[in-house]
Parts: C-alpha cells; sequence; structure tokens
C-alpha cells in the first residue's frame, strides 16, 4: 500500500537521521524531500504544504534541543502528526441501540460502493446481526443485478424495486426491514459527481428520508488532488460520517486519505482492499502511520526485544518458530524473557497490524505467567518437547505436582495451542522477520 | 500501557492540524479554475516583475491538476525560460507562454484526428478494452460500440469480464441501447474462451469491429495481468494482425497512481491508447501529461458522462484551456 512512500520518507530522513544537530538548513533539505513524497503519494497540495510548515516550525523548535538525535525527532514528529492527522483513534462502526442501524453508502462512480456494500453486509453478518442489502442505484446498468448477487453468495437479503425511484426505494426498505427483523440496513446509492445538479439532490434527500447512523463516503485509494474537492462537496450535502478507501491492495499510497480527513475532518472506517467479499478491515490510523515511515512503535518494540533477546538465542527462537517447533520448553524460556520486558499483552499491543480482536482470541492474561511455569516445571522433558503427548493421566499428575488444577492444565494447553497459531499468523504477516532481522516493517 | 499514554497524550500536544483554520483550508480548496486563472492575473499584472511567489502559484495550478511534482517543476522552469524572451509580461503572455509549453507535451504524442478504425485494411477490426477497476471500461464500451453502429459499422461486443457480479448483465445492457451483438459465457468462465469465441464469430460473420471488454484488475495482480497477455495471444493465433488497438481506460480523478497503471498495463499488453473518463467532474486529468510522455499513447477519447453519447474526442489544445482555467 504505502511502502514506496515509506521508502521515499526513509531516504528523506536517512539524510537528517546520524546528524548531530538539526539546522535550519539541513531541515529544509528534508522537508523539501518530505513535500515532495506527499505530493508524489497524492497529498493535497494545501495539505501538504499544511503539513510541511508544521513539522519545520516544531523540528526548529525547542524539543529539537531536548533530543537524543536529531533523526529521532524528526522520526518521531513526523509519524506523530502523520498518526494525528489520520485520526489519532481507531474508529468503529456507529451501531444505533435502540433501532435499527442504517447505513448510507455513498460516492462518485467506481469508486467501489457496491462492491463494499456486500462486504459491510457480509461483515454485520459474521457479528451475528440481520443485514438488509438495499439496491438504490437505478442508473448504472445492471447495478441492481450486481447488488442481488453479491447478496446471494452471502446470503443476506437484497430488497429493490421495479420503480425507477431511489427515494421510494430507500423508505420502503426501511418498512421492509422493521418487518422482516432486519436490524442493519445498508443502503447502496448510485455513483454520482459531486458536482452533478440532480443526483447531488437526490441523495441529500434519500439522507433526510431514512436518517441513517452512518453516511460513509467511499473513496478510491487511488484518487488524485480533486479528492478534497468532492469529499468536501459529499460532506456539505450528505454529511458522511466516515471514509472507506477502497482498492488499497494495489500499489497507490493512499496520500488522497490524509487529504481528505484533514479537509472534512471525519474518520476513516474501513479499508476494502480486494475483489473478494471477505476482503474488508478496519482502519488504523496508527498503522497508516506506521506504514508510511515504515516503522512506528515497532521500533520501540525491537528496542526492548534487542535488551532481553541475544543473538544466539533469538536465532534459535527464529528458527523454531518459522518451522513451528515452538515447544513447552521454549515457551517457558519466552516467559522469563517477557517478564523482563514487561507484560505480553501490551508488547502485542504495540505491534501494529495485529489485531486486538486476535489478541483476545489467544486469552493473554499476566497474572497467570506463575502459575503457567509452574506448570510447566511439573512437566517431564519429552513433555515440554513433545506436547502431544499430554494425555489425561499426565495432565493429572501435571497438576498435583504445579498445585493447581486439570482445568488449569488444559487452559494452558489450549492457549500453547493457540500460541501456536497466533505464532503462524504472525508469521504471515511478517513479524517475525521484521522483529527478528530488523529489518522495517511491513504489512500486506 | 503507560508509556503509550504518555505518547498519545504528547501526540494531542503537538497536535500538527489543531492550530489550522479548516474553513480557510476548505475555502482555498473550492477554488474555482476561473479564481485559479484570476489569480494567475492578480500575481502577474500586480508586479513588475516574475518573482518566485508567482511561480510557486502556477506550481499550485499544474499539481492540483494532478500533473506530478516533477514534471510541474520542468514546466515551470520552461516558462521561466521563455518568459526571458517576452518583453510584456502580463496576463496574456504568461497564460500563452504557458499554454504552449503544456501543448506541446501533449502534441509529441498525440493528435487530434478523430478516432476510427481501419477499416479497409482489417476486418475484423479489434479492440480491447483494459483498466483497474471503476475506471469506466464498460461504459467506455457501451459507448464505443454506440459510435461505431451509428457511422452504419456493424459491430460485436465480448464480455470478458466474466468474474465481477452481473458484469455480463451491465455490458448486455450497454449493447442493446447501442443495438450491436454480444459474446457471453457464464460467470466464471474463462475470458480467454469469450475473446476466442467473438472473435471466431466476427471472422465468420465478417462484422467490422470487434470490441473486448475485460475485467477490472489492480495492475499489481500479476495473475490478472497474465490473463491479459493471454487474452493478447488468443487474439493473434486467430488473427495475426490483431489486436489492432489496446485501449487503457484511466478514471480522470486518479492521482500519480496511474503512470503505475499506464506502465504495468504496457508491459503486459501493447498498449496503443489512453481513454480518460470522468472528465466531467472537477478533476483536471494531468496525469494524461506524464503518462504522454512516458508512454507516446495516442487518446482516442475522453469520458464525459454516463449518457451513450458522452464519448469525446481528445483536443490538447482545449484540454490544456481547460486545465489552467481559461475555458
Amino acid at each position: 500500500m504505502l511502502e514506496d512512500l515509506s521508502a521515499k520518507l526513509e531516504l528523506a530522513l536517512k539524510k537528517v537521521r546520524g546528524q548531530g544537530k538539526i539546522t535550519e538548513k539541513n531541515i529544509s533539505e528534508t522537508l523539501r524531500e518530505i513535500r515532495r513524497v506527499l505530493l508524489d503519494a497524492d497529498v493535497n497540495f494545501k495539505v501538504a504544504k499544511e503539513f510541511i510548515e508544521k513539522v519545520s516550525v516544531k523540528a526548529l523548535g525547542q524539543e529539537v534541543l531536548v533530543s537524543i538525535t536529531p533523526g529521532q525527532l524528526i522520526t518521531k514528529i513526523i509519524y506523530d502528526e502523520l498518526t494525528l492527522l489520520l485520526g489519532a483513534k481507531n474508529s468503529e462502526l456507529e451501531i444505533n441501540p435502540t433501532g435499527p442501524t442504517i447505513i448510507l453508502i455513498v460516492g462518485l462512480q467506481g469508486s467501489g460502493k457496491t462492491t463494499f456494500s456486500g462486504k459491510l453486509a457480509g461483515k454485520m453478518k459474521q457479528l451475528n446481526r440481520k443485514p438488509l442489502l438495499v439496491a438504490a442505484d437505478i442508473y448504472r446498468p445492471a447495478a441492481i443485478e450486481q447488488l442481488k448477487q453479491l447478496g446471494k453468495s452471502i446470503s443476506v437479503p437484497v430488497f429493490s424495486l421495479e420503480e425507477k425511484d431511489a427515494r421510494k426505494i430507500s423508505k420502503e426498505a426501511l418498512l421492509f426491514a422493521r418487518q422482516n427483523g432486519n436490524d442493519t440496513v445498508i443502503i447502496d446509492t448510485a455513483g454520482r459527481l459531486h458536482v452533478d445538479e440532480v443526483l447531488m439532490p437526490e441523495i441529500s434527500d434519500i439522507k433526510e428520508l431514512v436518517n441513517p447512523t452512518e453516511t460513509l463516503f467511499v473513496v478510491d485509494s487511488m484518487t488524485g488532488q480533486d479528492a478534497v474537492n468532492s469529499a468536501k462537496a459529499f460532506h456539505e450535502k450528505v454529511n458522511f460520517t466516515g471514509i472507506v478507501l477502497t482498492k488499497l491492495d494495489g500499489d497507490s499510497r493512499g496520500g488522497c486519505a490524509l487529504s481528505i480527513r484533514a479537509v472534512v475532518g471525519e474518520p476513516i472506517k474501513f479499508i476494502s482492499n480486494g475483489e473478494k467479499l471477505n476482503a474488508i478491515e478496519n482502519f488504523y490510523p496508527d498503522r497508516l502511520a506506521s506504514r508510511i515511515l515504515g516503522k512506528g512503535d515497532v521500533v520501540s518494540l525491537v528496542e526492548k526485544a534487542q535488551e532481553v533477546f541475544d543473538e544466539k538465542d533469538s536465532a534459535r527462537l527464529e528458527e523454531k518458530l518459522q518451522k513451528n517447533k515452538f515447544d513447552f520448553e521454549d515457551f517457558r524460556d519466552q516467559i522469563k524473557m517477557i517478564k523482563k520486558m514487561g507484560s505480553l499483552s501490551s508488547i502485542m499491543a504495540m505491534v501494529p497490524g495485529l489485531n486486538p480482536a486476535m489478541m483476545k482470541d489467544a486469552k493473554i492474561d499476566d497474572k497467570a505467567l506463575v502459575r503457567i511455569e509452574a506448570i510447566i516445571g511439573s512437566m517431564t522433558k519429552e513433555e515440554r518437547k513433545t506436547p502431544k503427548v499430554l494425555n489425561g493421566s499426565r495432565r493429572k499428575r501435571i497438576a498435583i505436582g504445579s498445585g493447581t488444577s486439570i482445568q488449569e492444565v488444559n487452559r494452558l494447553i489450549k492457549q500453547f495451542q493457540e500460541m501456536q497459531t497466533m505464532i503462524g499468523r504472525m508469521k504471515q504477516k511478517g513479524f517475525l522477520n521484521s522483529v527478528f532481522n530488523k529489518k522495517s516493517f511491513n504489512f500486506n | 500501557m503507560q508509556l503509550e499514554q504518555q505518547n498519545l497524550l504528547k501526540r494531542e500536544k503537538m497536535g500538527l492540524f489543531k492550530n489550522i483554520n479548516i474553513d480557510k483550508l476548505k475555502s482555498g480548496l473550492a477554488k474555482t479554475r476561473s479564481a485559479i486563472f484570476n489569480r494567475i492575473s492578480e500575481a502577474v499584472t500586480g508586479k513588475v516583475k516574475l518573482d518566485e511567489d508567482v511561480f510557486h502559484e502556477l506550481e499550485e495550478i499544474l499539481i492540483t491538476s494532478d500533473m506530478g511534482v516533477e514534471l510541474s517543476s520542468e514546466i515551470i522552469e520552461d516558462v521561466k525560460r521563455k518568459l526571458v524572451y517576452e518583453s510584456v509580461r502580463n496576463e496574456e503572455t504568461i497564460y500563452k507562454v504557458m499554454e504552449n509549453s503544456l501543448t506541446s507535451i501533449l502534441e509529441n504524442s498525440f493528435t487530434n484526428v478523430e478516432y476510427e478504425p481501419d477499416y479497409t485494411n482489417f476486418k475484423p477490426y479489434i479492440i480491447v478494452v483494459v483498466g483497474v477497476n471503476g475506471a469506466g471500461k464498460t461504459t467506455t464500451v457501451g459507448k464505443m460500440a454506440h459510435n461505431f453502429y451509428q457511422a452504419g459499422r456493424t459491430v460485436i461486443i465480448g464480455a470478458a469480464d466474466t468474474f465481477r457480479a452481473a458484469a455480463n448483465e451491465q455490458l448486455e445492457i450497454w449493447a442493446q441501447r447501442a443495438k450491436v451483438s454480444i459474446v457471453q459465457k457464464g460467470s466464471g468462465a474463462d475470458p480467454s474462451s469469450v475473446v476466442y469465441e467473438t472473435v471466431k464469430k466476427a471472422i465468420d460473420e465478417k462484422v467490422d469491429v470487434v470490441i473486448i471488454d475485460t475485467a477490472g484488475r489492480l495492475h499489481t495482480k500479476n495473475n490478472l495481468m497474465d490473463e491479459l497477455s493471454k487474452i493478447q495471444r488468443v487474439i493473434k493465433k486467430l488473427l495475426d494482425y490483431a489486436p489492432n488497438d489496446i485501449f487503457l481506460v484511466v478514471d480522470g480523478s486518479t492521482g500519480q497512481n496511474a503512470i503505475q497503471q499506464a506502465k504495468a498495463f504496457s508491459k503486459s499488453v501493447n498498449l496503443t491508447g489512453l481513454i480518460i473518463t470522468k472528465l466531467d467532474g472537477t478533476a483536471k486529468g494531468g496525469i494524461v501529461f506524464q503518462i504522454a510522455r512516458e508512454l507516446k499513447l495516442k487518446i482516442p477519447y475522453i469520458g464525459v458522462g454516463e449518457g451513450i453519447d458522452d464519448l469525446q474526442n481528445f483536443d490538447n489544445s482545449l484540454f490544456v484551456k481547460t486545465l489552467i482555467g481559461s475555458n
């Protein structure tokens, strides 16, 4: 997604990094580079300009004097400012607690509204909600048919009418939803240009009629400088409450996300990154900023990790992780190291790209570490090396030996298995390579 | 974690955009073309000599049109050089100089002749339309078919987007509107086989022109790009002179990624032309200049709306005038 931008920023920052002092001269060169990087990434001209001005003020100010190295400080400032501009916190989809949650999907032609509507419906279904898709795009040929096919493939009902009246379709869809117990209504509207004098009033009317919980503006991540104009016009007409960034599976740098955030101030709520219906992700501004800089909090994670892992140990562990041969012996070693680093969950929280939901699945409980050590300590060497042999009677023996219960032993074994799964997932995400080889961080 | 909270607090304090006057930013971004042009006038007429500020203004016009930083600076340098030879540096001169600079980039690679397939030498004449998702390929295919039919030609459309939901149905409606025939297979069918059948049918029925609509694909997906190369090979096997044209459709509001798109598509297939769509909005399509320079593609059409007649010939001088705001 933003690797190119990251690479360029990296290059720009290199010029400042490692220098003893930030002077107005060497910072101005770097900032010129950063400006160029931002503009090449399609960040709007004015947004980029404001950004550069503020960063330069910071870099030349007092804070520079107290920093350890100028390069670190500038990296930090840029990262912080990018994160802030992108939204500072992750923004969840608003759910109406009292009635049906109505989500109105708007945007320009070809931005990916219909596909996103399908993805969102699928996600809602997974969350045990009862979504209804509404085909309100009466203009584009076969748009209704497209939504029907998408709905069918995820078993979500699609509401449509023969009549060519998007206002009526939207209104009647709400009635239909009420009658059929659909708690989530996703209205897919026609793509329209923000200067369209017929269709902009239409979308504004629909918004008035259905009073949506969320109005999501879908924008192609490849959009250039004009993104600010279309976003602004849509925001004025329908006051959208969130942004959806699509087609991020390509190599666009997505700078338009920065521009739109800066101009309309609404949060980015989803990333839609592929043609498959499960290709929908929540948006995390810090991850995007980390990605822009090719680092982020992972820097401090690596630093912490380096304090406790010595080269030899980490090489051995890495090999085991790569081969998925992580056993209870390693688990015990890890617990010891983790104790030195801080809590496991806090360490996981620092890793951009690791889904908090995933961590919840793994049920990391810091307080249990002591008991876990005791349980592992009561295992034989064979059991630690080959956890598969842990049958009922062995588990009972371990429980007695460690002064815990069979339930706790079972839970640990289950957690261990979950951890192995998680390690597998982390491996897929390139986490292990980046930590152990100290390469730049990369999420795909 | 404590450290995290501290960082967050620090971030809040260092809030970059906290003190920005958003309204000012918004109104600044809302400048219309004429407003921008007036600004050139102000910038120029209000001063005896053109200073750096004026050139910054010019740079802004170019960059906000999606022309890219590099090309914009080159053009500014070019304008600066040429202005040295102008005795009167008023609004009119600077406009002319800039217009000439921009038009010359397009002149090297484009002609303003109306696009027409070479029916005399090739029958059937084969056109393939490619591009990323949502660029406007299917709409463009429908409009092109309509144009050719109106010119008295027989046309077959090949529906090679067998992937996207209801792509078949969408193209079928366009074929009906344009009153031309269409070759389709079920969703999930091999696109190459659709292409084969379409071209075969066109040969058998002595049809004048074939337009193949392909599925939208991001240029970074290698397997999908290979699929395009295969389509090209399949056509070539049937007709060694074909495909005659492969047009890349690019959304006019695309930013710098359009260059990546054009380069990647031209690696997979022999692109012969570029169609810029959705130019009826406020996006100015400045990406055309870089693509023009880089790949030397002609522009057979531009898309300016969803109606069947909304395909226009490309006029580089008019395009430049619109871009810099004199129209």
